[in-house]
């Protein structure tokens, strides 16, 4: 370090670059990743490195030959740390084109790691690599070899795909090999080079591995092959070596490089070749049809590898060459596809691999596996698939969690197609759905519920239920879903399929969909016979439990529906109990003024309560509450005279979807009711003269005028009036929404509400929305109004605001404005956006005149 | 193989090999969103996940992750062992590697990958054909630097 601090003082002092030989080495790469590790802060390692960055930059213009090399492996350091690069992309051509092999490796690995497609540059390395490929020097043919596989764009493939083909057949293994995988990449970029890789290819295949012949007829491609044929002795020589099942002798005996020259031909090409089958059969249909015919070669080849006890070096946990035979049931697997000759062809090695794998370490899992694989894709015979689909079941019961992840997932996929074979693991499956890993029960789970049928259900639905109690919440909506879906397929009885619907939702019901209760409304309407039950078990569930709001709205139903037979209290199916017409007003009540009812549960309530008030016969007026009472009594006592009408009027209250609105129309309906027959709190008994009650109240009305049409005092009128009471006034219309306030793609709304019950009071909205790329964060919003005005700001939603139209924060203002003074509002904006803190004061103008009015 | 990743326990990338082209810009926002959805599992997960459109693959080994992605039609468990062979290569390579030797050396790490991958394809299957591979590569990169003062082109090797 000391050197090259020394260095730099120099260079500074005399303000030019002194001569080569006088400039002190640059800072090692280690000791830069020493410095830069040393550093305490993210401050401090960007100070770091902007400081060397800034002598490589230097020194690259200076030209420095002799450390380039190390130059660029330092800015590839802090390439790989994040920090920009692109100054040394021309560096890395130089370093390529030295003669030096430390420069080209570095220049080389440079390349992979800054040179893209994208940039032109990319091309101008071709020329460089078409010149490493040719002069003979194996390492270095193997830097440019790897490189173009891992960058070479299209054109650079097309302009040196003959120099590769030139290679595939050269002596050199080690070169050989790589060529032949650089020709897999080649033909991804650009398939049409598929036609030049084909013919040399074939050669390839037909050549020795291993030092044994595999039994085919020796032809005669090109000279190379029989220089090979030369050198292996007589064809009788051969035929014998080919019987043995030792093979070790002949390929061991020329080690490994012996300077580069002699043809040995190792596993590796072997390896290569059979990708590049792969890669060409995927490609072109010729090529599938062409290789089909060597189908029997590559089956003789795995059968040799799995039987004869291969090579130490090349096997892992016993098993020979896993990646190879991995390599070739794959191209097997493509090869068969679609081919019933070539499948059975096929058929029996793989039961052979099927049945003698090792299956004690993963390396052997993985060649089973895929052998598992190929069955399945392939024509066979219907005792081999069932042989894969056990081999499936053994690996859940697997102790390595990876395992059985692969047999669910594969199972998934067989279960349509081999349905009968699945089954028979259904225990099992069963099981994994207490897998701790939820990716894991979560494949178990779908498993499960694809593999339910008519004769299993009852059992599996009761694995399920269970389940369904303890999952994790992220499963818990696929899962209720799915045993709704089985109970409707797959019910056995109605009442079991009721129980069942009704299981799922005291468990999980926020998980269910909107349409459940839709659909068990329907069911139990539809079931006559099981009226009473249903409304006496829905009951007894609910008492126990108002939160779960699916199973509120169904039971509120059923008691509005089918009250009465639960106040009779016989029930054959279940206990009888005791119910009165107190204690179920009293639970629908609750529920209706619970804070964890939403509007769509009130409104259940609220109609079942009205359905009561038509159906129930008892003295209901002997009920506690005020304003049920008053309700009831109200109904009562207008709709004795008009029966013919409840219908109609019940009909005027639909199920409230969304939100208050119509809840507080009905509201205000009542209130309207009540204002009329304000002077009769408890009337006895029914009597004709009650309409002229009404129609005395009608003319005395003064100080409630206000809320009403305007009267006639003529009765006739007032009937009419009267008539016309129930249907809804005309909502007021509503309040446009305004945009006040538009910042870089951050931006907030006003929306209004003046609640028809309370004329003084004004809801604002104000919603922030976020369309930039930048997050919105610690958001806050102030307001301010004029003192005559009360103001009270309820908590905003949340204080971010994700990018791109992330989800928007809102807020509830509350504005109560009795005397009607003109509104003036003022807002206060602070946020963090794009990395700076903003503040916006500003008065919101235009605002609506209904807001106040 | 589109792509491997090491990474230590803090997101720290130490080797990142890329076999399918995609921008700087891209890469870094696949890198993190990866890296954080690997450190969030948990230490009994499997060691598959899925992600976008391909399939993950992951193992640590002490305090480095290793993380490759790999298509819908590749075999998961025989990743595992392409993994676990090239750790035993940076093993044997470095003797008894620890992630400090990667971080020093990452440069080496890459040529050791490079002699066992290539274009995201095994191409050697024998450990002891990598490291021979390496060896002269290192052997020949010592001669050259040895006469490299004097700018001396070296000859052919045969």
């Amino acid at each position: 370090m000391r050197n090259g601090l020394l260095g730099r003082g120099l260079v500074a002092e005399f303000g030019d670059p002194l001569p080569e030989r006088m400039v002190a080495p640059s800072l090692k790469l280690q000791d830069l990743i020493e410095e830069i590790r040393g550093a305490k802060t993210q401050a401090q390692e960007r100070e770091v490195i902007q400081k060397e960055c800034a002598h490589i930059r230097a020194s690259f213009r200076d030209g420095d030959p002799v450390h380039r090399h190390r130059q660029l492996a330092k800015l590839l350091y802090v390439h790989m740390l994040g920090y920009p690069a692109h100054f040394g992309q021309m560096e890395c051509l130089k370093l390529i084109a030295s003669s030096r092999f430390t420069d080209k490796r570095v220049g080389y690995l440079g390349a992979m790691l800054l040179l893209d497609e994208r940039h032109d540059a990319h091309l101008l390395i071709t020329n460089s690599i078409k010149n490493d490929l040719s002069q003979g020097i194996q390492p270095v043919q193997g830097l440019a070899l790897c490189t173009l596989s891992t960058m070479g764009s299209a054109e650079m493939c097309r302009d040196l795909a003959p120099e590769v083909e030139k290679l595939l057949l050269q002596p050199s293994p080690y070169v050989r090999k790589k060529a032949i995988l650089t020709a897999v990449h080649m033909i991804r970029k650009v398939p049409e080079l598929s036609s030049v890789f084909l013919p040399p290819c074939v050669h390839l295949l037909h050549e020795r591995h291993h030092g044994k012949a595999v039994g085919l007829p020796i032809l005669c491609f090109s000279s190379v092959d029989r220089r090979i044929e030369n050198r292996m002795g007589t064809p009788a020589h051969r035929r014998r070596v080919a019987h043995t099942h030792r093979h070790t002798r002949n390929r061991l005996s020329c080690p490994w490089p012996p300077p580069f020259t002699s043809p040995t031909l190792t596993p590796g090409i072997l390896l290569g070749t059979i990708t590049l089958i792969t890669e060409l059969c995927e490609r072109s249909p010729a090529a599938l049809r062409h290789f089909r015919k060597v189908v029997p070669q590559l089956v003789q080849i795995l059968r040799t590898l799995v039987t004869t006890g291969y090579s130490t070096e090349h096997s892992i946990s016993g098993v020979s060459d896993p990646f190879l035979q991995v390599q070739i049931l794959h191209l097997l697997r493509i090869l068969g596809r679609n081919h019933e000759e070539s499948s059975e062809t096929m058929n029996d090695l793989l039961a052979q691999v099927a049945t003698n794998t090792d299956t004690s370490r993963n390396a052997g899992n993985a060649v089973l596996f895929e052998t598992v694989l190929t069955i399945m894709d392939i024509h066979s015979a219907a005792g081999l698939r069932v042989l894969a689909v056990n081999i499936l079941g053994r690996f859940l019961l697997n102790s390595d969690r990876n395992i059985r992840y692969v047999a669910l997932t594969s199972l998934l996929r067989l279960v349509q197609s081999d349905h009968s074979a699945v089954q028979r693991h259904r225990p099992t499956v069963v099981d994994c759905l207490q897998e701790t890993d939820a990716s894991l029960s979560r494949r178990a789970l779908e498993l499960s519920l694809a593999l339910v049928n008519s004769s299993n259900v009852r059992a599996m639905m009761q694995e399920l239920q269970a389940f369904l109690e303890s999952c994790p919440p992220d499963l818990r909506a696929d899962c209720a879903s799915g045993i709704l879906l089985a109970a409707e397929r797959f019910a056995p009885t109605k009442r079991w399929h009721i129980d069942t619907i009704l299981h799922v939702l005291t468990t999980a019901g926020a998980h269910v969909r909107d349409d459940a209760v839709a659909n068990l409304t329907q069911l139990i309407g539809g079931a006559q016979e099981l009226h009473a039950y249903s409304v006496h078990r829905l009951y007894n569930a609910l008492a126990e439990d108002i939160s779960q709001q699916p199973l509120v709205q169904v039971a509120a139903w059923c008691i509005g529906e089918y009250g009465d037979l639960l106040l009779e209290g016989n029930c054959e199916e279940i206990e009888p109990l005791q119910v009165d017409e107190e204690e179920v007003l009293a639970l629908l009540e609750k529920v209706l003024q619970s804070h964890m009812s939403l509007p769509a549960t009130r409104g259940y309530a609220l109609t079942a309560l009205m359905k009561l008030s038509t159906r129930l016969q008892g003295d209901n007026k002997s009920c506690l509450d005020v304003e049920l009472q008053q309700r009831a009594v109200e109904y009562d006592t207008l709709f004795r005279k008009y029966d013919h009408m409840r219908a109609a009027i019940l009909e005027k209250m639909p199920l409230v979807e969304r939100d208050g609105p119509q809840a507080d129309e009905e509201a205000k309906q009542s209130k309207e009711a009540a204002q009329l027959s304000e002077a009769a709190p408890a009337p006895t008994e029914p009597q004709a003269s009650q309409l002229l009650d009404l129609l005395d109240l009608l003319d005395g009305a003064s100080g409630d005028a206000q809320h009403l049409p305007p009267l006639d005092p003529s009765p006739g009128v007032a009937l009419v009036y009267l008539l016309d009471l129930p249907c809804a006034p005309p909502p007021p219309a509503p309040i446009p929404d305004l945009k006040v306030f538009e910042r870089e793609g951050v931006q907030l709304n006003l929306s209004f509400i003046r609640p028809p019950e309370n004329p003084a009071l004004l809801l604002i909205t104000i919603t922030a929305t976020n369309s930039s790329e930048g997050d919105v964060t610690n958001f806050i919003c102030q307001a301010a109004v004029p003192k005559s005005l009360q103001l009270q700001l309820q908590a905003p939603s949340g204080n971010t605001v994700p990018a791109q139209g992330g989800l928007p924060i809102t807020q509830l203002f509350r504005i109560l404005n009795p005397n009607k003074a003109p509104l003036r509002l003022k807002l206060r904006l602070t946020y963090n956006h794009f990395h700076q803190s903003v503040q916006e004061i500003f008065e919101v103008n235009n605002l609506p005149v209904e807001s106040w009015q | 193989m589109q792509f491997m990743l090491l990474f230590s326990r803090q997101g720290k990338l130490r080797l990142q090999k890329w076999y399918v082209p995609l921008s700087d810009k891209e890469k870094k926002k696949i890198t993190r969103e990866l890296v954080q959805t690997v450190l969030a599992r948990k230490p009994k997960m499997c060691s598959f996940l899925e992600w976008r459109d391909l399939k993950i693959v992951y193992k640590r080994y002490a305090s480095l992750y290793f993380c490759c992605a790999i298509e819908d039609q590749d075999n998961e468990l025989i990743t595992l062992e392409i993994i676990h062979r090239y750790v035993e290569l940076l093993d044997k390579y470095f003797g008894s590697v620890c992630e400090l030797d990667i971080i020093f050396n990452f440069e080496k790490a890459y040529f050791i990958l490079d002699e066992f991958l290539l274009g995201g394809e095994v191409q050697e299957t024998s450990k002891k054909n990598v490291l021979k591979a390496i060896e002269q590569a290192d052997l020949l990169q010592e001669k050259t630097e040895y006469h490299s003062k004097s700018f001396i082109g070296f000859k052919k090797a045969y």
